[in-house]
């Protein structure tokens, strides 16, 4: 079954402990700089934004690649680095529409999100669903419930308002 | 390791900068945050130094597991010599400097000396750079750190500022970072102010290495589903702290026009509550790592030219701008987001504002003094903002209220002698707008604590949840009353709390992911998983409560080298003896503190805690605590 990472911006809120996670989970040590996952805030707005690889299906990281390094899984569905590969050319971040692929400066090697193996923790940590882990078939789905709740909390205000 | 970090003593005269790392044998003694930041006050700090001189420090310290991803590990710890107090200087802040300054290795900054001209440090991956700071000079608190960012060129940095109430030395001036967060109380901003340190900017890259990661993991994850089952992580992810005004409110626990009534008096209070608020919310942020996100993000109706956006305020601020007659939220969150941009504390600057208005409406001061103000409680909305101003300008009237506590009631005394009543303080810190004359604990709690009158040196919030003694007995140790206005056994309770608190600012969690608000909350037994899976150091409970009274003990030996602050600073404020008040719950009304069985409290306390009936510690405690050969010197 494909899952992906859902990502509802209007729920984060920035605490960044997604990027810890993903570190410590990957790499066994945390360092947001070396996390498949960014938080970009703009602080001055109040505004915090996710960035995180969509798992597109007509990937742009793949189809730019020079040296077929990224291929996707066939169980779970995501793109994944194939390192034996890789190297190291960075054309994958330039090509990424999501900011989905980041670039580890120890290493020195291109990482992604490659949904923790089945289990993301990102998703699994993160409190206000702003993260969540859906079959790749309901994720529309899950994102018009969300909606239809915003919908019905505006006809009750405006109930409520009328009321009045 | 989670324990690399190091300490750097950056001398601001010389520009000289020494990096040392921690020895575990100070680990053990002190953990870390305000634990080791209290050791290096005494060490580093000469004796009976110049709060404003070259000779006093200004230390920020990230916790032990700030930056780590133990639930809510944002904080750092700021600490010196406070100008505003003469005592001991320590605040405690959120946000996300602390975790950027471990990931940029280290742990400890201590900034001594005073640089002539202003600068600013570039903290990076190792490396610490002084730069020149005289084009942000007298910028404020947002546009400071938008324009070191610009010139960086990252928008990642995190930076510690102040602003111009620091520049000017107002006494209370605060150090901020991003939006929000500030270590408010005490003056560390002022301290900065006078070494001419506009900000610290931080950008890390580095690792911190994780004891057990696959257990710290497994074990941070069932922390945080208890953390976010209890029924206050609910209610604060939606209002934040301010979701008990309502209670302290109707239930006449809030002081209002200086502590002399305890119902909301300027109009209808249903206009202050966080419902109200709604109408300028925007969201719910959080700091570094925390589930529960109680920052409240707001917009301003009307800037009246200065930024509109901006976070907060909290439980506290809404007490203490709050009580001096304004009565809706549009002029309380102008009032607070001025504060922000000058970088001035909201609960020291309300409570010594409403301090001179009772002067005012005494007619012990008048508008000669004030500079032709009418400082009128009708006339808060049209003054409060020009008050603001002058404090952080230290210009006309302000340039009294901006000496602090003491300072004021020096320059003031001359037209009364009863000016010293009516400026709530304890130890030179303004109290805050909770009413703790009905409430022992309380009263014992802010009288004691070592950094002046403050809630979150020892808040017992427990004893307002009635639980069964039994449950009490256990958690303290001995016998505590469960009645909030009994002064049996509070003296256990309050050292309890004192202890339990200093420990949890030495590890860097969140106060309020702890005991401070719920039992059910992360105490001692969860803590001494974190620091096991996260650092592998192993403690007991009844180790780290050692380490708690060490701390304290240590910080009461500061405050009595420094200021000879002894029994006789113990004491809440005058009123809390004399005064009861009208409203609220029938054992709230009428009632005030009694001062024999205050004493005895007193002394129960000291007991416990191994000092003297003057309130120092004995020499046997201090071997017992091992701080009989301190100053060591060891970093």
């Amino acid at each position: 079954m494909q899952k992906v990472i859902l990502v509802d911006y209007a729920k984060c809120t920035g605490c960044r402990l997604c990027e810890s996670i993903c570190s410590l989970n990957n790499e066994g040590v945390i360092n947001p700089r070396r996390a498949r996952i960014k938080v970009v805030r703009w602080e001055w707005e109040g505004w915090q934004i996710p960035t995180i690889c969509q798992q597109c299906q007509d990937a742009a990281c793949i189809a730019v690649c020079p040296v077929k390094a990224l291929k996707r899984d066939k169980e779970l569905g995501y793109v994944k680095v194939n390192y034996d590969l890789c190297i190291g050319c960075r054309v994958c971040i330039a090509a990424c529409p999501f900011g989905g692929m980041s670039f580890d400066f120890v290493t020195n090697k291109v990482i992604k999100c490659e949904l923790c193996g089945g289990d993301p923790m990102c998703a699994k940590f993160c409190e206000t669903k702003a993260l969540q882990f859906v079959d790749v078939a309901s994720a529309d789905v899950v994102k018009k419930r969300d909606l239809g709740a915003q919908v019905l909390m505006a006809i009750g205000k405006a109930e409520e308002q009328q009321l009045r | 390791m989670a324990l690399r970090g190091k300490v750097a003593i950056i001398d601001l005269t010389s520009g000289e900068i020494i990096k040392k790392s921690i020895p575990e044998k100070l680990r053990r003694l002190y953990l870390g945050g305000r634990g080791i930041q209290a050791y290096l006050i005494y060490n580093y700090l000469k004796p009976a130094a110049d709060p404003l001189g070259p000779d006093n420090v200004v230390i920020a310290s990230a916790g032990l597991l700030t930056g780590s991803i133990a639930p809510a590990s944002s904080r750092t710890e700021w600490g010196g010599k406070s100008p505003d107090t003469g005592a001991l200087a320590s605040s405690n802040m959120g946000g996300f400097f602390g975790s950027e300054l471990k990931f940029a290795g280290f742990e400890h900054l201590v900034m001594k000396g005073a640089s002539k001209k202003p600068v600013y440090l570039w903290i990076r991956d190792g490396e610490i750079e002084i730069r020149d700071a005289s084009h942000i000079w007298g910028k404020d608190t947002y546009k400071t750190q938008q324009i070191i960012r610009e010139e960086l060129g990252d928008e990642d940095i995190k930076i510690a500022c102040i602003g111009i109430a620091g520049e000017n030395l107002c006494r209370f001036a605060n150090v901020r970072t991003g939006p929000k967060d500030s270590a408010g109380r005490t003056g560390n901003g002022c301290i900065m102010g006078s070494k001419k340190l506009k900000a610290i900017a931080v950008r890390g890259s580095l690792d911190i290495q994780i004891a057990h990661p696959k257990e710290a993991i497994e074990y941070c994850k069932k922390a945080i589903d208890q953390i976010m089952m209890t029924k206050v992580a609910k209610a604060m992810s939606v209002d934040g702290t301010s979701y008990i005004w309502n209670v302290t409110n109707t239930s006449g626990l809030l002081e209002w026009m200086n502590g002399q009534i305890n119902r909301f008096p300027f109009g209808d209070w249903h206009d202050m509550t966080i419902e109200a608020f709604e109408e300028y919310k925007t969201g719910m942020a959080a700091c570094f790592n925390c589930t529960v996100h109680c920052r409240h993000q707001y917009r301003l109706k009307n800037g009246k030219g200065i930024p509109t956006f901006g976070e907060g305020p909290e439980y506290n601020t809404q007490t203490a701008i709050g009580s001096f007659g304004l009565n809706n939220w549009g002029d309380m969150l102008l009032n607070w987001q001025l504060a922000n941009l000058y970088g001035i504390d909201t609960t020291g600057w309300s409570n010594i504002v409403r301090g001179a208005m009772e002067l005012y409406q005494r007619g012990i001061i008048n508008k000669e003094v004030t500079g032709g103000l009418d400082l009128s409680w009708s006339n808060a909305s049209k003054i409060t903002p020009i008050l603001m101003e002058q404090t952080a300008k230290m210009e006309g009237f302000g340039a009294i209220l901006g000496l602090g506590h003491l300072g004021l009631i020096q320059e003031l005394s001359k037209y009364s002698d009863k000016v010293g009543y009516y400026i709530l303080h304890c130890k030179g810190l303004g109290k805050l707008g909770n009413v703790d004359r009905v409430q022992p604990s309380f009263s014992l709690g802010i009288a004691t604590s070592t950094r002046g009158a403050d809630h979150l040196r020892s808040r017992p919030a427990l004893d307002h949840y009635h639980l069964p003694e039994e449950v009490l007995k256990k958690l303290y140790g001995g016998y505590v009353s469960s009645d909030y206005t009994s002064y049996d056994g509070k003296a256990r309770m309050v050292r309890w709390h004192e202890l339990t608190y200093a420990v949890v600012d030495c590890i860097g969690t969140c106060k309020f992911q702890t005991v401070f608000f719920s039992p059910n909350l992360p105490c001692y037994n969860e803590w001494c998983k974190y620091l096991l899976y996260i650092t592998g150091l192993e403690f007991t409970p009844e180790e780290l409560f050692d380490v708690g009274e060490r701390v304290y003990t240590l910080e009461r030996m500061i405050n009595y080298r420094e200021a000879g602050l002894t029994r006789k600073d113990d004491y809440p404020p005058e009123r809390s003896f004399k005064e009861g008040l009208p409203y609220g719950l029938k054992p709230v009304r009428g009632v005030h503190l009694n001062r024999k069985k205050y004493e005895k409290m007193l002394d129960e306390y000291y007991e416990l805690h191994g000092w003297d009936s003057n309130g120092l510690p004995t020499p046997e405690t201090l071997e017992r605590l091992e701080l009989d050969k301190e100053p060591s010197h060891i970093i």
